[in-house]
């Protein structure tokens, strides 16, 4: 991981006129593992602003992972305060939290966590199973989103009958089906070879460009941070860094390049 | 979410495992079937004693020589216990004690071997008096019962039931044709309708003779056991009392006398509480099948945390969860009390070629209650595990 020179002071973050859709304010989160205290965030701040596609980058240990759980509301922090949407909800029982990642919050992992056994249209309906939505509605709401990450002759494949760029995007599918206001990816492109990790990025750029839905990505691949407008780099359970994008790299130009052979 | 859908989880689950899924039900499925098999066959049974002692006609009381409730052997003289059998003078006297509107009999059994020609037949000789015949209801098919001349005159006269009928006069009328018992021979004079078997032995694997002539060719003077139809039901525990008044002199405490419905009270009791006793065992096959619905939740739990890491990060709530883990506990449970339900009922319908059995509403009830509480019971505690799980634990568990 490379340091990059084009960084601009802490403190220049802020969203300006626009709106914050999620907020850390001094999050930390401890763990006790084999009765040996690991800070692994320690008195966070981070502001995701709406509309914007956001890189989290560090390096292995910084926290970044954490800090993608508790954001997601997947994990709690041990102090400090989360809100989504200007909702706190550090306070919220586990079934409102459940309530809040199905409606509002769209997650891609790094290691896909699609259902085996059960077909990509069944994946993607699932949030929509326990947000109420009924039969017809479902189905034909899966399929556009299915469709919209290019996987609209797959619908009733298995997950080990795609390839991991495909189950990959299923899962993106799966986070956009319910309309969220945020996609968090946690690695998307980890598992992935280059060519599908690229087709992954274009479609959470095209996301973030062409339908306006705010994205936070983390990574520890400086290219694949670079597809993002902002970057905030993590150290120690700190933000220790954060960079405006001067020039975005446009994921379609990139995969064309490739695709044409050219070394990037 | 709705009810629907979580039937619709759990079934999609339970076919993902088909194996699994048969191999758990099969605990319920046998122990159900066991329930009910077993509970058909004692309730069967039970039907088919007390019918056979009800069939023997009604206000009927029983005189055996010894004393049943002190266990027989109570006598204590030097020889140990020698009973006192009954001769033919007892039951004279007591007929004589009771007046001639009731009825008494005098009864012997023993085994016996008829033959007709060179055809050979073991069977079952019962001696009775002129009375014989009404007081047991006999059902003739052709002739008649013996006189009380022929009682008194040992005559070898001889009524057969229908399977020595079969076996002894295959191709003609029996009626009037002569036959060897135990090598003296006797004329048949009746033959009896056919009456199906019975645990009790076949009842139409036997024939009668006057008592006096049975007396003669088995070379005793004592009888079986007297038997006594009372002319009145209203009247049957006060005859009871005056044949016991009679036989004290006698034999002071070695007899017993019981009524049909005394002995009826103790059979019934007896075979019920084999019926329960069996109901018990099976019940503990449907108890294990129960704890084996357990373990395959709870390793299902285990193996599918991730799963339910995956179903809580998109939005499934506690008791999402929980109600797809129960659900899936009780139709494995639900399923496998209907097919037992199914195999039991058929089985109980195959085994009446060789025992009587009897399908009761109620076991059926209480098996098919008793899996779905198993499924609920036992799936409940693995379910509640699944559905605390902490999202991003169960995402991690590998």
């Amino acid at each position: 991981m490379s340091e990059n020179s084009e960084t601009t002071p802490i403190g220049a973050r802020g969203c300006e006129s626009r709106r914050v859709v999620l907020e850390a304010r001094d999050v930390s989160k401890c763990y006790v593992l084999d009765e040996i205290e690991v800070h692994a965030l320690r008195g966070l701040d981070l502001e995701v602003c709406d509309g914007e596609m956001l890189a989290i980058i560090g390096p292995s240990g910084s926290g970044k992972s954490t800090l993608m759980h508790i954001i997601g509301l997947l994990d709690r922090p041990s102090s400090g305060i989360v809100t989504v949407e200007g909702e706190e909800v550090s306070s919220m029982l586990p079934n409102q939290l459940a309530a809040v990642r199905n409606k509002r919050i769209g997650f891609v992992f790094q290691s896909f966590n699609l259902l085996a056994r059960t077909t990509a249209l069944a994946n993607v309906e699932l949030p929509l199973v326990y947000s109420g939505v009924s039969g017809a509605e479902r189905s034909r709401r899966a399929k556009e989103a299915l469709e919209r990450v290019g996987l609209g002759d797959r619908l009733n494949h298995l997950p080990n009958q795609l390839s991991g760029g495909q189950q990959q995007r299923v899962a993106i599918a799966r986070a956009l089906v319910t309309e969220p206001s945020i996609v968090l990816a946690d690695e998307p492109t980890g598992n992935l070879d280059t060519r599908s990790g690229m087709e992954v990025m274009s479609i959470l750029q095209d996301l973030n460009t062409e339908h306006g839905i705010t994205v936070v990505l983390v990574t520890h691949d400086d290219m694949v941070s670079r597809h993002a407008q902002r970057i905030v780099a993590l150290r120690d359970g700190k933000v220790v860094r954060e960079e405006i994008v001067e020039k975005r790299v446009i994921a379609h130009e990139r995969r064309a390049k490739f695709d044409a052979g050219g070394e990037e | 979410m709705n009810l629907k859908e979580s039937f619709r989880i759990a079934l999609r689950a339970l076919n993902a495992n088909k194996v699994r899924s048969l191999l758990t039900m099969l605990g319920v499925i046998i122990g159900v079937a066991a329930v009910i098999l077993l509970v058909a066959i004692g309730t069967g049974v039970q039907d088919e004693v007390t019918g056979s002692i009800e069939g023997l006609g009604s206000n009927l009381i029983f005189a055996f020589p010894g004393n049943v409730e002190q266990g027989g052997g109570g006598g204590g003289g030097p020889g140990g216990s020698i009973q006192k059998q009954f001769s033919l003078d007892d039951a004279e006297m007591l007929q004589r004690r009771l007046g001639p509107d009731d009825k008494v009999v005098p009864v012997i059994q023993a085994a016996a071997i008829a033959k007709v020609g060179n055809r050979e037949w073991r069977t079952t000789m019962a001696a009775g008096n002129e009375y014989s015949g009404e007081v047991f209801s006999a059902d003739y098919a052709s002739g008649r019962g013996y006189y009380r001349s022929e009682v008194s005159a040992s005559s070898r006269v001889v009524i057969i039931g229908a399977s020595v009928q079969k076996e002894l006069f295959p191709n003609k009328d029996p009626l009037g044709e002569y036959m060897d018992v135990n090598g003296q021979r006797f004329r048949v004079i009746g033959t009896l309708v056919e009456q199906g078997g019975s645990l009790t032995g076949d009842q139409d694997n036997q024939i009668y003779l006057p008592i006096t002539t049975a007396q003669r060719l088995l070379g005793t003077r004592d009888i079986s056991i007297i038997i006594v139809k009372a002319a009145d039901a209203t009247q049957i525990d006060l005859i009871q009392q005056r044949i016991k008044r009679a036989l004290k002199p006698r034999f002071g405490e070695e007899f017993s006398v019981f009524t049909q419905q005394e002995t009826l009270g103790i059979l019934s009791q007896l075979l019920g509480t084999l019926t329960v006793m069996l109901a018990g065992i099976a019940g503990i096959s449907l108890l294990v099948g129960g704890i084996g619905i357990m373990n395959i939740m709870l390793v299902s739990v285990s193996e599918r945390t991730r799963e339910i890491g995956i179903r809580k990060a998109v939005g499934a709530k506690t008791y999402d969860i929980m109600s797809q883990f129960v659900i899936e506990a009780i139709v494995l449970s639900v399923a496998g009390g209907v097919i037992g339900i199914t195999i039991g009922w058929l089985g109980s319908e195959a085994l009446k070629v060789v025992v009587p059995t009897q399908v009761t509403p109620w076991a059926v009830a209480l098996a098919f209650l008793f899996s779905a509480g198993v499924g609920v019971f036992f799936g409940v505690y693995p379910a509640y595990r699944a559905s605390r799980l902490d999202p991003i634990e169960a995402l991690r568990y590998e």
